[in-house]
Order: structure tokens, then sequence, then C-alpha cells
């Protein structure tokens, strides 16, 4: 379960070098208004580029309805963890480049009406890994949904768990999976929507745990990355490798939407869930 | 020190409370005296190196020995039988209880047979199946634990790895007997907590549990993986710092160099530490024991806030 961040397409020498705002589907290069205004998918080719959990919140929730929750919490450094540097020094850096407190933001919200809390990750933030910040908050959210009695929509974007956290880090399968539980037993449901990057720990998770379980076109979900699997095991990756289009035909997903249809298809599912 | 924290707290409520936590207490203060000074990294890269020895003995080789009768069950009941993953009912001290296990070759015929040890799905289905018998019918559940990881490949990507880890562990935090599990070796990732969701998790003195395997983390953070001693320091999947984190309830002592040099006495441990976790849990109601599993997982966890 590593956290690196991986290209959904490992022989695209354009990714990871060119322009943030240059397409890597087509190559065509938009202002940041202009990608902004069209959801930040391509109109050319339709490519989803990443959306901040931030500006996903702004594209999902009535204007106006999204009231923060948990938003105190920060990572502590339980293991004093010292890579190349320190565990401290990567979440300060994050935290400034991000204006987030983790790779993960709650709260409740409304959807075309439809009240819900929002769980929402953000993979600027150290590859939207998941420490024990992300599991709480996700916990939280659980608890906040049930107690409203409304369901919790999640949207993922992680490369896995943080290994900075080492096994606190493993431990948050477990208590998102627990949290998922009690939200079930309360009547409680979840809304799991899947983007790009979606693997390791929190696919391996709370991810894949949804009463309904949506992704973005395109959106790399697998446990291990293309490269890992490469490695490991030296076999061919065919071309739709973990993408969301194959485990959609493998039988792992409800349905593929396109952004722009994904406020309305997760208000027509609230509404469907406040009917029981 | 989390620990430390805890048994002081439940010294002190025991002074105002009386007898109920007395036993709690006592059990805190057994692995606390089991506790030395904080390994060194020397002593955890032994312990790495002591998890994957050749001939560390793996679920089967304690299966023989702890319990009688066992009867292997075989297939996920919808695509195929994983050999990297045992399921089974068997007697453990008179008892009908089952097991659901990591494993690993001897040989390099097996190895391969076994997949290392790296379970495909349909192991984690196949071990869903064992656990839903185990709920059926009453039987306590017992799970072993020795996996590098699941296994990363193309096929197991398209029939879901990570949804079948995530159900899995649901599964595990729905059932209603008593569940133990034992890091018998390496505890590797996902592919290890699948099965490791539990009211009681052991942990062998030598075994480790980690987030990721010391090469991997070392490949990424250090972009090398012959850095893996230094990445094992510093994450720490040592018995010790995951009981002193809370991660795990008690370590099983090993014996002397290993359990590899004496699989017997290591087994006979083994077997009374996890009679003495079932006799902890066995007489709880089955809808408090899983609430008391789910808050142990729910507490995980060291946050700050700002």
């Amino acid at each position: 379960m590593d956290v690196e961040v991986e290209s959904k397409r490992p022989d695209d020498p354009a990714q990871g070098k060119a322009h943030p705002n240059t397409c890597p589907g087509c190559g065509s290069h938009y202002r940041d208004d202009e990608l902004a205004q069209n959801l930040r998918v391509c109109p050319h080719c339709g490519h989803h580029f990443r959306v901040g959990a931030r500006d996903r919140i702004e594209q999902l929730a009535d204007p106006g309805s999204f009231v923060e929750e948990d938003a105190e919490l920060r990572s502590a450094d339980p293991l004093a963890f010292f890579d190349l540097r320190p565990y401290t020094e990567r979440l300060a850096e994050a935290e400034v480049a991000t204006g987030l407190g983790d790779a993960i933001v709650c709260g409740a919200a409304a959807i075309e009406g439809e009240g819900c809390r929002l769980a929402v990750m953000d993979f600027a933030f150290m590859g939207g890994s998941m420490g024990s910040v992300v599991g709480e908050k996700f916990a939280r959210a659980c608890e906040s949904a049930a107690a409203a009695a409304v369901p919790l929509v999640s949207v993922s974007a992680s490369g896995g768990a943080r290994m900075q956290e080492g096994i606190l880090a493993l431990m948050q399968l477990p208590k998102t999976v627990c949290a998922i539980e009690e939200l079930h037993e309360a009547g409680g449901a979840l809304l799991s929507v899947l983007t790009h990057p979606t693997t390791g720990g929190v696919l391996a998770s709370y991810a894949s745990l949804g009463d309904v379980v949506l992704a973005e076109p395109g959106a790399l979900m697998s446990f291990a990355g293309p490269r890992v699997v490469a490695q490991t095991t030296r076999e061919k990756l065919p071309d739709d490798f973990g993408l969301a289009e194959s485990n959609y035909r493998f039988g792992h997903l409800d349905a593929i939407v396109a952004r722009a249809e994904l406020r309305p298809t997760l208000a027509r599912l609230l509404r469907l869930f406040g009917k029981s | 020190m989390r620990l430390r924290e805890r048994l002081s707290k439940l010294a002190g409520m025991k002074l105002l409370r009386g007898t109920k936590l007395s036993g709690e207490l006592e059990r805190l203060q057994d692995q606390l005296e089991r506790l030395r000074a904080e390994p060194t990294a020397e002593e955890i890269w032994t312990s790495v190196e002591l998890a994957r020895h050749q001939d560390r003995p793996y679920t089967l080789d304690y299966v023989a020995r702890i319990l009688d009768d066992f009867f292997e069950l075989h297939g996920d009941r919808g695509r195929a039988d994983d050999p990297a993953f045992v399921t089974g009912l068997g007697s453990l001290d008179g008892r009908t209880v089952v097991l659901v296990g990591h494993q690993k070759g001897r040989d390099l015929k097996e190895r391969t047979k076994r997949n290392f040890g790296m379970a495909y799905p349909e192991g984690y289905r196949k071990a869903m199946r064992a656990m839903s018998l185990a709920d059926r019918h009453g039987f306590p559940l017992i799970a072993m634990i020795d996996t590098p990881g699941a296994y990363p490949g193309v096929a197991a990507e398209q029939h879901g790895q990570g949804g079948a880890i995530a159900r899995s562990q649901a599964a595990m935090a729905r059932l209603s007997v008593p569940t133990i599990a034992c890091v018998i070796g390496e505890g590797g990732s996902g592919g290890a907590v699948a099965v490791a969701v539990a009211d009681r998790v052991l942990m062998q003195e030598h075994a480790i549990y980690s987030v990721i395997s010391p090469e991997g983390c070392a490949a990424i953070l250090w972009r090398d993986a012959g850095e893996a001693r230094k990445a094992a320091a510093a994450f720490k999947p040592d018995a010790a710092h995951c009981l002193e984190l809370g991660v795990i309830d008690a370590i099983v002592a090993e014996p002397e160099g290993g359990a590899h040099t004496d699989a017997d006495a290591a087994a006979l441990l083994l077997e009374q530490g996890i009679l003495k976790a079932l006799e902890e849990i066995d007489t709880l109601d089955p809808t408090e024991r899983r609430r008391q599993r789910r808050a142990k997982y729910r507490l995980m966890g060291v946050l700050a806030s700002v």
C-alpha cells in the first residue's frame, strides 16, 4: 500500500512534466478560469483534471450550504518519523501549499436541497494519504451523518495509507470500516465517489464500502499501482489497467459518472435514500 | 507510552470503583512487564529477519500442533480455491473453532503454489465464507496472519482486491462470535489487516506488522530499496511498538532465538496465548463483544489539533 503518486498513463512522457493546465489527454492548454468554468474537465477531449477538496465541495454543494466540521484536527507525529525529511516538516509544507489541515475536508451540506454529510479528500495534501486524521475525520463524518439521519457522501482521491504514521495508518482501514458498520446499523447510507486516483488503503477500506459506488471517467482505482504490479509480476498491463472503465466491466462499480452529471446524480440518489 | 497512560488511568479508576476492572489491569500490567526498554534499530531488523525466516513455522505448522481433527475447507464458492489462504474447522482444547490464515510454502514448489502467502481476492472471499460459517454455528474464529501483502497482479485487481480486503474487514467487524487474530510472521499491510479485525489481536515476539514492507517504504521515501533497515527503524513494525501504540492486545513469547528453533515450543506458547485471550472475551454478551471490538478500532490513531 504505497502513497507514491502514480500516473495512470505510465508511458506518457508529458505527464508529470507538463504544465498543470495542459491536458494529458489531448495536449490542449487552458487558463485557470477556463478550466474552472468547465468543472476542470477538458472541453476538447473530456479528460477529468484533478479537483481539490474545496473546489469539489463548491461543485457539489448548494451555494452557502456547506458547514465544515472537525477543521481543527491535525496530524501528530507518533513515531517521530524521519526519512529524508521529518514528517512534521512535510505536514507543515502541505498545509501551506493547500491551505488544508489534512487530506480530507468534512462537513454538513445540501445537494439540490437534499441534506447530507460530505467527506472529500484532497490529493494535493501528501498524495491524499490516509493517516490518523483522515481516518478520524471520516469516522466522525459517519457519526455525524448517523446523528443527523442523512446519508454520507464520500469523494475519495488517495495514494493509500500514510507511511509516515506506520502501523497506525494501517489501522485507519479497520477504523473507517467499523465506522461504516455503525452508520449502516443506524440506518444510514454511504454514497462513495471514487476520483483519480483512489488506490491502496482507501480503496481497501471505506471507498469500496459505499451502498452505491460511483467513479469519474478514467479514474485509477487499484489496490496496487500499475508500476508495482508491472515490477512484481512482469506482466504486460492492459491499457485500461485499474481504470474505472475496467472496474465497471468487472463488476466493482455501479456507474461511471462524468463530472457535470455528478451533482444531479448524487441528488437523485439522496432523494431515493431519503424516502425509506 | 499509551499503554502506560491506559494503565495509570485504569489504576486510578480501580481505586474509585473497586473490582470490575482488575482483570483488565492485570492484563496490562502483565504486558507492561514484558516490555523491556524500547527496541533498538538493530533489534527491529532482527525481528524483520526472524519474521521472514525460511524455517519459521507457518499457519499449517501451528494448526497441526494446536488444533485436533482439522478439516480444511476449500474454495470461495464463486470462482476458485486460493492456496495462499487456508480455512478450516478444528478442535481447540475440545471446542470447535474456525481457522482462517495465510499460508506460505516451505520449498520452491510449495512456495510457488502458495504464491508466497500473497492471497488473491478469492482468498479473502474464502475467508469471509468461513467467517459466516463460524457466526452461523457459534464457533470462535482464529485468524493467523502471515503475508508479505495481498498479491499485486492484473487478475487480482480485475477480481477486486481492494473491495475484497475492505469487505473482509467489514465481515469481521460484524461477527458475533469471539475472534482472535495472531500475527505469526509478516503482517503485511492491507492483506494482513483484512483478516485481523478481532476482539484480541496477538502478535508473536518476532513477528512484524506494518503498513508497507521495509523495502517498499525505502524505495518510495529514500528512493532506494537498499535502505530497508532505515525504513524499518523509522516505521517500527516490531511487536513491542505495536503494543505500545495500542494496535495489538498482547505479545506472545517465542522460544529463545525465535519460533523456528523449536516449533513445538512456539506452538505451545501460541496456544496458551490464544486460550487466555479466548477466556477474556468468551463470556461477554455477543452484542457487547462486537461493540467493544468496534470501539477499540474507533480509538486507534494519534491526533493533534490547532
